[in-house]
């Protein structure tokens, strides 16, 4: 049970390390998106899927289960209301050249 | 292995704070700070299991929705003359 509960661990630890290299990084806002997406829901249930295999009893379990469905349901809410609206706002996906004057062209016009 | 997991969290806390600072744009600062607030609810919960004390795990949950509560919020806002005024900086 503590081996399993490490591997979890170690698993979230390292999405979350690539997550924040990746928010650093990133060149635009929908990539940097992306990248906080893979911390918010996979590398969350991983850790806590690791503490619910390192303590299995009563009221605890159930409460890191409360908090497991809730960051399921919380974040790709918060995600998509984010993306929606910053494409509300006109803000432009870094593309290639061309695709970019193609789009502000297109919404010239 | 909790106590790596547990600086893991601070250090990908620290990356956030720093986007947020540096953000270009204002949606990059509300994607940093609702990461950092999904991190402090990780954090909560293992400094509870680190600490002996999973009374922690309470706090936790609040936290988790005062951070959604938070983002929700600001987005509501996403009409005003301030989200307008940041993208056309970036144009």
């Amino acid at each position: 049970m503590d081996i399993s509960s490490s591997v979890f661990l170690l698993i979230g630890s390292f999405l979350y390390i690539s997550g924040g290299v990746g928010i650093l990084r990133f060149p635009d806002f929908y990539t940097r998106m992306h990248a906080v997406g893979v911390t918010e829901t996979l590398a969350t249930a991983m850790i806590l899927i690791g503490l619910m295999l390192l303590n299995p009893e009563g009221l605890v379990l159930i409460k890191l289960i409360i908090i497991l469905i809730m960051t399921l349901f919380i974040s790709p809410t918060a995600s998509h209301a984010l993306a929606s609206s910053a494409m509300q706002n006109n803000l432009i996906p870094k593309l290639d050249k061309n695709e970019v004057n193609e789009k502000e062209t297109s919404s010239n016009s | 292995m909790l106590i790596a997991a547990t600086i893991a969290i601070l250090v990908v806390m620290i990356m956030a704070m720093i986007r947020a600072f540096i953000g270009p744009t204002l949606y990059d600062r509300i994607l940093a700070v609702n990461m950092f607030g999904t991190k402090t609810v990780l954090l909560i919960s293992l400094l509870g299991f680190l600490m002996g004390r999973p009374e922690f795990l309470d706090i936790a949950i609040v936290y988790a929705l005062i951070n959604f509560i938070s983002v929700i919020g600001v987005l509501h806002y996403s009409d005003s003359s301030i989200f307008k005024r940041s993208d056309q900086q970036k144009k």
